[in-house]
């Protein structure tokens, strides 16, 4: 049914259409959870095993689902898998279960999951939906580290638990607080906006005189 | 009497849903264009909170003592199936308030404030009165923080902004100064 390789079914989750960056979803996680590393991890960890179990089961019974049911169907699976989680979560990690809360329950929620069985594991084989899984999965989580990684050098001036900087360094406390994980996401969203943009003017702008160069880049943007 | 004031203004300001705790962020992003369909959000969003409240509390008084691990799969049936009795009751009753509420009533199954809000009142032991109260000052909570940002957006529309900094990041950037205004308010409870 699809007409994409198996690599793009891969590789176009990671960053061309990133998750959170890109394709906007997921973002209570994304902004709630981040303030340190290791809660971003954690939950990336937690939400990559929900994807890839509950996108591995979606495609193996996505023939005997009625479609009228599907979307309830996939949030059982989703919930089920969630739960097994969260229990897991709890025996495993006792600390970062309490830190993260009632966020790693609301991983049911996360529509990056839902998104990505409605959009492709109800209608590929089972190897290309695992696939399109673990590629969604690494993209989400390059986005929870990103978002880590800046809260919590900035806000506690360390890096899981290392301290990065000199012992005059003060904290900037606010990037670890709700207001942080705005200021974050905002900042990352202007940086890539920019960044696109950037790459757009000068795709656009040789194009007139350099031919050439102008058709490597599409042979490069079509990758 | 005192604790259910603390429980509501927390709901409210302190750790408002949307502000301070991230959750419901796609209809404050999707919905603050303007200040009338934030309203009408944020009356929907109240009434589903209400009732989701009272039917978690049923469920974890009655139902899930026996099986505590089952609590996620129930809460998401009966939060989907509440939404849609909801649905079929407004549609049956009042077809204008029906149309009025259009898109935003089926949206709300899928929005982390409904199930946020079951689980925090599990994780906090609430009962039917605290419950209530927990949900009613999360969703005007939820409407203050959409409505403050309709009029944001509204105002925004009118300035010049440059062209990188266009929709969804300037937003956030907006947010975040809402946020810290919010956080203002962590001082109300220990000077009370």
């Amino acid at each position: 049914m699809s007409k994409t390789t198996a690599r793009e079914d891969l590789v176009r989750g990671v960053w061309r259409e990133n998750p959170v960056l890109v394709q906007m979803l997921g973002l209570c996680p994304a902004l709630a959870v981040t303030n340190t590393v290791e809660n971003s991890l954690v939950m990336a960890a937690a939400t990559t095993f929900v994807l890839l179990c509950s996108s591995l089961l979606v495609s193996l019974v996505r023939r005997i689902v009625p479609g009228q049911v599907r979307i309830t169907t996939y949030i059982l699976i989703i919930a089920t898998f969630v739960t097994v989680a969260d229990i897991g979560l709890e025996a495993l990690l006792p600390d970062v279960h309490k830190a993260l809360g009632a966020f790693v329950a609301l991983i049911v929620v996360n529509c990056i999951i839902l998104g990505r069985q409605e959009a492709f594991a109800s209608r590929n084989g089972v190897w290309r939906s695992l696939l399109d899984a673990a590629g969604t999965s690494v993209g989400f989580l390059i986005a929870m580290l990103l978002m880590g990684s800046v809260r919590e050098i900035l806000g506690s001036g360390t890096f899981l638990g290392h301290a990065v900087f000199g012992k005059n360094f003060e904290p900037w406390v606010v990037m670890v607080l709700p207001p942080g994980g705005f200021f974050t996401i905002g900042l990352l969203l202007l940086a890539l906006a920019w960044w696109e943009r950037r790459k757009a003017a000068r795709l656009a702008a040789p194009a007139a005189g350099a031919p050439a160069s102008e058709t490597r880049e599409l042979v490069g943007g079509a990758r | 009497m005192a604790e259910l004031a603390i429980i509501f203004v927390s709901a409210l300001l302190i750790s408002n849903f949307t502000l301070a705790m991230f959750l419901g962020l796609c209809p404050f992003l999707g919905v603050s264009k303007q200040i009338p369909t934030a309203l009408r959000m944020g009356a929907a969003d109240i009434f589903v909170l209400t009732l989701t409240s009272v039917c978690a509390w049923a469920l974890n008084t009655y139902v899930l003592p026996h099986a505590p691990y089952l609590r996620l799969i129930t809460f998401i049936i009966v939060i989907a199936s509440l939404v849609q009795i909801v649905e079929m009751v407004i549609k049956k009753l009042s077809p204008t308030l029906f149309r009025e509420l259009g898109i935003y009533l089926p949206l709300i199954t899928t929005n982390c404030a409904v199930l946020g809000l079951a689980m925090f009142q599990t994780n906090r032991g609430y009962g039917l009165i605290e419950g209530l109260v927990f949900a009613v000052g999360a969703g005007l909570g939820l409407t203050l923080a959409l409505v403050m940002m309709a009029s944001l957006r509204e105002t925004l529309d009118l300035a010049d902004v440059p062209k990188v900094a266009q929709g969804t990041a300037l937003v956030f950037l907006v947010a975040g100064c809402l946020s810290l205004a919010f956080m203002g308010f962590a001082g109300l409870l220990s000077a009370g």
